[in-house]
């Protein structure tokens, strides 16, 4: 996993489904793994939407299309610009093993639900947000042409269409900006954090 | 001028990270077999131990069968494979971080969210986290509950303590009161329906109003419970005398001198009266109705004998075989399932043999009825509760969360129709291809006994 931030700028994957929960993200069976192998929740990144029962392609999802199937690397596919409410329901991190682990580095939608958000973020993968205008312009200007790079600049918080030229400035605190940009944990940060405060003890139950 | 929120909020910051998130101190620890091995392997990475094992509790419940099978007629020879390596990876981790664990198949096992609760190890003030996302459960005793990732659940283990950004702060009023055959899933799937499923999303949710004052415990942990499915992570009721009479004397609720001191502690965890809130809702309990869903998210629900509106999501009604302007009532349902963290406890099971006391269970329904804690099977047999379900043509299974989630061995096949007391009507929650429409254990006992989508007020 590439741990540290700065400035992508790639064609992206649309996935253009509202309230996209982590249960189709993801499906529970792939959670009974114990490993944990990038290559495997990769596999199972929106599964039951690619494949059918017997495990198909299926060809009318949007990742299985000619345009939009090759797997991301560096300046390809590696963001996803998704619909609203991207990530609800279950808390499972698995979600955002299986987004890493198929190679994406942002997640740009104009709302995302709170703990995967977390959980993106703590999997070093952006979640850029934006207007829902400009997220509609995104997968506009993606529709008219496949190739459509998008820039996403961490240090600056700016997400720019390049086929638009249309800037938005996205939100993220300061701190886990810096975490990003430098590749680090926040249970590095915590850890760090009781050796110089030690926490009052505390009855046992 | 605090909230509730507010105030155990403020009591748990160990610091506020400049331009950043609050670190906040975590009392309680849950653990589950899926959301957890990874996170144990993290700790192993960094070469480092569990800081404070004492207020962690570890159980596993996805992955548990509700039910032995042949060859072995046991439990874990009843599990599927993998599921049953997760079960024995928490007990190994639990064991080698000296973890408080409550193995598959013992009395104290059972759902998190139901046993927390119920041997009071979730009390009023605590701030509560799980790598789960219905740990808002245990915000009805009084408490900030919230599901988290794995890699914040190795925060936890290593710190206990975790980094989050403080959300805003919502209340909820219900007032008045419900009318009969009305229950607490069915205020919860009204919310829903009128906030949508992120309505709260960024917000932490605390429920108020005479309805809820008059609610029992069980019911406002179900509510607590269906936090999550309207975007909010956290979902509070201030304790008062209903939750210290359902925390008196559990196992590990404070006793004697403790527990007096406690109660008055407890007594000052409310809203003061002019605290302010980011946003405030009211809806009157009369409104509500005994609900469904029709579509593949808990907010696309109506009210049982209505029709499905108009301009819904296409995709949803497509996979549910559903169209607009459609009623419900009187469909042949497949499958009933009475259980999971949102409907597993006492209350549920009384409430269901309510209705089929006297009736048969219709012969085209398979009925999967789960407890969500060995504690509620051994409370359903004490009350003879399971001759009344035997003598109606059910029989009781094993703790799990069964059918909630298509872990574990029970998964409705592909096509069938589940009416069910769980939380999430998702594609493929129940197993591929299974479509869910959610419902009140009331609900849910009434289209066992028709075996077709049936409105509870009117089966007398």
């Amino acid at each position: 996993m590439n741990k540290v931030f700065s400035v992508i700028e790639s064609t992206c994957i649309p996935i253009d489904i509202d309230n996209c929960n982590t249960d189709l993200i993801i499906p529970a069976r792939y959670l009974s793994s114990t490993t944990r192998d990038p290559k495997f929740f990769g596999e199972a990144f929106m599964h039951d939407l690619r494949f059918d029962a017997e495990g198909k392609a299926v060809h009318d999802f949007v990742m299985n299309k000619e345009e939009f199937c090759e797997a991301p690397r560096e300046g390809v596919h590696e963001i996803i610009v998704a619909g609203q409410n991207w990530g609800s329901g279950s808390s499972r991190e698995h979600a955002a093993w299986a987004i890493a682990g198929y190679g994406v580095r942002v997640v740009i939608s104009s709302s995302f639900a709170d703990i995967h958000r977390n959980n993106l973020l703590n999997c070093f993968v952006l979640p850029v947000i934006v207007s829902p205008d400009f997220q509609q312009e995104l997968f506009d200007s993606i529709q008219a042409d496949a190739q459509t790079q998008v820039r996403v600049d961490l240090p600056s918080q700016t997400v720019t269409n390049l086929a638009t030229g249309h800037s938005e400035r996205f939100p993220i605190n300061g701190y886990k900006k810096y975490c990003l940009m430098h590749g680090l944990d926040d249970i590095d940060f915590l850890l760090e954090s009781l050796q110089k405060n030690p926490l009052p003890p505390t009855a046992a139950v | 001028m605090k909230t509730l929120f507010d105030k155990i909020w403020d009591a748990h910051v160990v610091q506020n990270v400049p331009d950043g998130p609050t670190q906040l101190y975590i009392d309680r620890l849950y653990l589950h077999e899926v959301t957890s091995p990874q996170a144990f392997d993290t700790l192993r990475d960094k070469g480092i131990g569990v800081l404070r094992p004492q207020q962690i509790f570890a159980m596993p419940d996805h992955n548990t069968p509700s039910q032995v099978t042949e060859p072995s007629l046991t439990m874990a020879g009843s599990c599927t494979p993998v599921g049953l390596k997760q079960i024995e990876t928490l007990k190994a981790n639990c064991t080698e971080f000296g973890i408080r664990h409550f193995a598959m198949g013992t009395p104290d096992n059972g759902i998190i969210h139901v046993v927390g609760p119920e041997k009071g190890l979730s009390l009023p003030g605590m701030t509560i986290v799980c790598g789960d996302s219905h740990t808002s459960t245990h915000g009805a005793v009084g408490a900030i509950a919230m599901g988290i990732g794995t890699s914040e659940v190795a925060q936890v283990l290593a710190s206990q303590c975790i980094l989050q950004q403080k959300p805003k702060t919502m209340r909820i009023n219900i007032e008045g009161t419900l009318a009969p055959g009305v229950t607490a899933k069915d205020v919860a799937l009204y919310i829903m329906a009128q906030m949508t499923t992120s309505g709260a999303t960024g917000y932490a949710v605390e429920y108020a109003g005479s309805a809820i004052r008059n609610m029992s415990m069980e019911g406002r942990l179900t509510l607590s419970n269906l936090s999550i499915e309207m975007g909010s992570r956290a979902g509070l009721i201030a304790p008062d005398e209903t939750t210290f009479a359902y925390l008196k004397g559990r196992e590990y609720a404070p006793k004697g001198d403790a527990w007096d001191k406690a109660v008055a502690e407890w007594s000052q965890l409310h809203s003061d009266a002019d605290a302010v809130f980011d946003k405030e809702v009211t809806y009157r309990a009369e409104d509500i109705a005994p609900r469904i869903t029709f579509g593949t998210n808990p907010g696309e629900g109506i009210a049982v004998d209505e029709v499905i509106p108009e301009q819904q999501d296409a995709a949803s009604l497509a996979y549910m075989g559903f169209a607009p302007g459609q009623r419900l009532l009187g469909m042949p349902v497949d499958y009933v399932f009475l259980g999971a963290c949102t409907n597993g406890r006492i209350e549920d099971f009384r409430a269901f043999v309510s209705v089929v006391k006297g009736r048969q269970k219709a012969p085209n329904v398979v009925a999967w009825l789960v407890p969500g804690s060995w504690a509620v099977r051994q409370q359903i047999i004490d009350e003879g509760i399971d001759k009344i379900l035997e003598e109606a043509g059910f029989e009781l299974r094993l703790p799990s969360c069964s059918a909630c989630l298509a872990m574990n061995p029970d998964k409705v096949p592909a096509g069938k129709l589940c009416i069910s007391t769980s939380n999430r009507n998702f594609i493929g929650r129940q197993g591929p291809g299974a479509r869910t429409i959610l419902a009140s254990p009331l609900t849910v006992a009434a289209c066992a006994v028709t075996g077709v989508i049936t409105d509870v007020r009117e089966l007398k």
